[in-house]
């Protein structure tokens, strides 16, 4: 009978997020994609600024911890100096759509031989639920108190979208762990997103919806419906962009 | 191997990394300085190494930052306003003691400035370029020998500290020509790095290159320790040139281009019987305090001659305890002044 247990790429470090906060899944199917490929040992990651920014304790490889947007570029850096080595980034909204989308972009548009894992929950978890780039129209947070409006705070960003513009990704897609089903497919998301850079295959990144029940106010269970209600209405799940496909349909 | 080629200042702090071992170069264009980007384009892809023009100065210090914390030479160019957008990252490098090699090869600011050379920026560079209670390394070339030199000392010193080096350049040494004899090959790995993240490889506990510490007592033990290690430095560091002191009855003191104009003024002035002497600070940071202090009591005055409205009077008073007056030479905005001008000063 198989037993459930920690993959052994988390350490044993008790995580510091919210109860029914999704990064605790987002972090184990991260750490069980590196326990399946074998890539632990040759594998760093970098923390962003946000909730996760102390995901450099619950990693068991080598961790950096990057400047407020800045893990892209950093990860960057790492990959072309250890280029045998997987690097990922693990980023929020803030830090990968708002102060960092230059970062962003400009790595996807290099083509850089890179993991981003991308956790969508539109607000700022960790200084106290403000507005973020990726927050619904309509959604009250701290630093939009009558609701996010479109004349003045402009559209929310789609990032998966976005990226799936330019010619260099090879791999970008939108998934959430709401439910089971979705946990299972975000897994398989997540392995070819390291898959992909361990054969070379270039930027891969995973955009991940997200719950944050402390700052939407709302119960763990009910975050996750809201999810469904709100969150993918407007970020449909999918794959934007797979090369390996285009490569298979071209013939 | 002592043979003399003619470089630009800008192409031989390029070469000079490159013969310390440095194979990551990270920039983003600004004139001054954009001849140290186009060497490194042309000549890393042949030598196995890495040539990036990021998409901005703020991502060139964070890729930099992301080399560095794997253990290797690492360096960034650029100028001014390029430097304030670094800071961020210069301040993480600190923050994490991550070394790496910062050029500025400085213009005339505030703001957008102008494009001619300017040591405006000697405040930012010797109190801590970036947020936070922390130093660099901060060396002033006055040559294109030194331009050489000192970029593979910075490299050297940064390792031995661990902490980030900044060349502090101007314009005109940048762009101007000298016979220069390269400095001989170096490289990174004297100095233990075993704190580096480069994979696991599943034999010991991870490496985490941070500068978060939630805990204020743990922070304020970094920062006392960090300030520890920059009193050694301000023992160990201080470099300096010390010309015609011993008789000088008036000591100009002058970092950088505006020392080799300055030494002209004081031939000149020593032809016409002026006992004048030189004090030429090679690091800025550390400020070379003890020869400023040993002629503070031989001397009647001081003259400072920089580029800027006076930045470094304060560390010349501090030094000498304000023993002394010390009168202002400066030119600012991208102007130089002429040794006339120094001179006019030294008989004033």
């Amino acid at each position: 009978m198989a037993k459930f247990n920690k993959p052994k790429s988390l350490t044993d470090a008790v995580f510091h997020y919210c109860p029914g906060c999704t990064h605790g899944i987002v972090h184990r199917l991260v750490a069980e994609a590196i326990d399946e490929l074998g890539i632990e040992g040759k594998t760093i990651g970098v923390a962003p600024v946000g909730c996760s920014v102390m995901a450099y304790n619950y990693f068991t490889c080598d961790m950096i911890q990057a400047a407020h947007g800045r893990a892209p570029a950093v990860a960057t850096g790492v990959k072309r100096s250890l280029p045998d080595h997987i690097v990922f980034t693990y980023q929020g909204d803030g830090d990968l759509a708002s102060i960092g989308l230059c970062e962003t972009v400009s790595a996807a548009a290099r083509g850089e031989n890179i993991t981003v894992i991308f956790i969508n929950n539109a607000i700022y978890g960790m200084t106290g639920g403000q507005m973020a780039p990726t927050s619904l129209i309509g959604q009250v947070t701290q630093t939009s108190p009558y609701g996010r409006d479109a004349a003045t705070q402009g559209m929310p960003i789609k990032i998966s979208e976005l990226l799936a513009t330019l010619e260099a990704p090879s791999y970008i897609t939108r998934v959430t762990v709401n439910n089971v089903k979705n946990v299972r497919n975000a897994k398989a998301a997540i392995k070819k997103a390291f898959q992909n850079q361990v054969e070379g295959k270039g930027f891969s990144l995973v955009e991940v919806v997200s719950n944050c029940p402390t700052n939407w106010g709302m119960t763990p269970e009910k975050s996750l419906q809201w999810i469904d209600t709100h969150m993918l209405p407007y970020y449909p799940l999918g794959v934007y962009k797979d090369k390996d496909a285009e490569d298979k349909n071209n013939g | 191997m002592s043979e003399k080629v003619l470089m630009k200042g800008n192409e031989a702090i390029a070469e000079a990394a490159i013969l310390a071992g440095c194979r990551h170069y990270f920039g983003y264009p600004i004139t001054p300085q954009t001849e140290i980007a186009a060497y490194m384009a042309k000549k890393m892809p042949k030598i196995n190494g890495t040539f990036l023009q990021a998409e901005s100065e703020i991502a060139a210090i964070n890729m930099v930052y992301g080399v560095a914390s794997t253990g290797k030479r690492v360096m960034t160019s650029s100028s001014s306003p390029g430097i304030a957008l670094k800071c961020e990252g210069i301040s993480y490098l600190a923050g994490a003691d991550l070394p790496a090699l910062i050029v500025n090869v400085q213009r005339g600011g505030p703001g957008l400035g102008g494009i001619q050379p300017s040591q405006s920026d000697y405040h930012l560079a010797t109190k801590g370029p970036g947020h936070g209670d922390f130093h660099v390394l901060c060396f002033a070339p006055a040559s294109v020998q030194e331009m050489a030199d000192l970029t593979a000392h910075a490299f050297e010193c940064a390792e031995k500290y661990r902490m980030p080096s900044m060349l502090l350049a101007d314009g005109t040494l940048g762009q101007m020509m000298e016979p220069v004899v390269l400095p001989k090959p170096s490289d990174a790995g004297k100095y233990d790095n075993s704190w580096a993240v480069t994979g696991t490889n599943n034999e010991r506990k991870h490496n985490i290159i941070n500068s978060l510490y939630l805990s204020p007592a743990e922070l304020e033990k970094l920062n006392f320790e960090r300030y520890e290690r920059y009193e050694q430095i301000k023992k160990d560091e201080p470099m300096w040139e010390e010309y015609l002191m011993d008789d000088a009855e008036i000591c100009v003191v002058s970092y950088g281009i505006t020392a080799r104009i300055s030494r002209n003024a004081v031939d000149e002035a020593r032809k016409q019987g002026i006992k004048v002497g030189m004090i030429r600070p090679i690091t800025v940071w550390p400020f070379p305090v003890e020869p400023l202090k040993k002629a503070a009591d031989k001397v009647e005055r001081f003259i400072c001659v920089e580029l800027n409205m006076g930045q470094m009077k304060d560390d010349i008073e501090l030094a000498i305890h304000c023993k002394k007056p010390v009168d202002l030479c400066i030119r600012t905005g991208g102007m130089l002044p002429s040794p006339d001008e120094v001179l006019a000063v030294i008989k004033k």
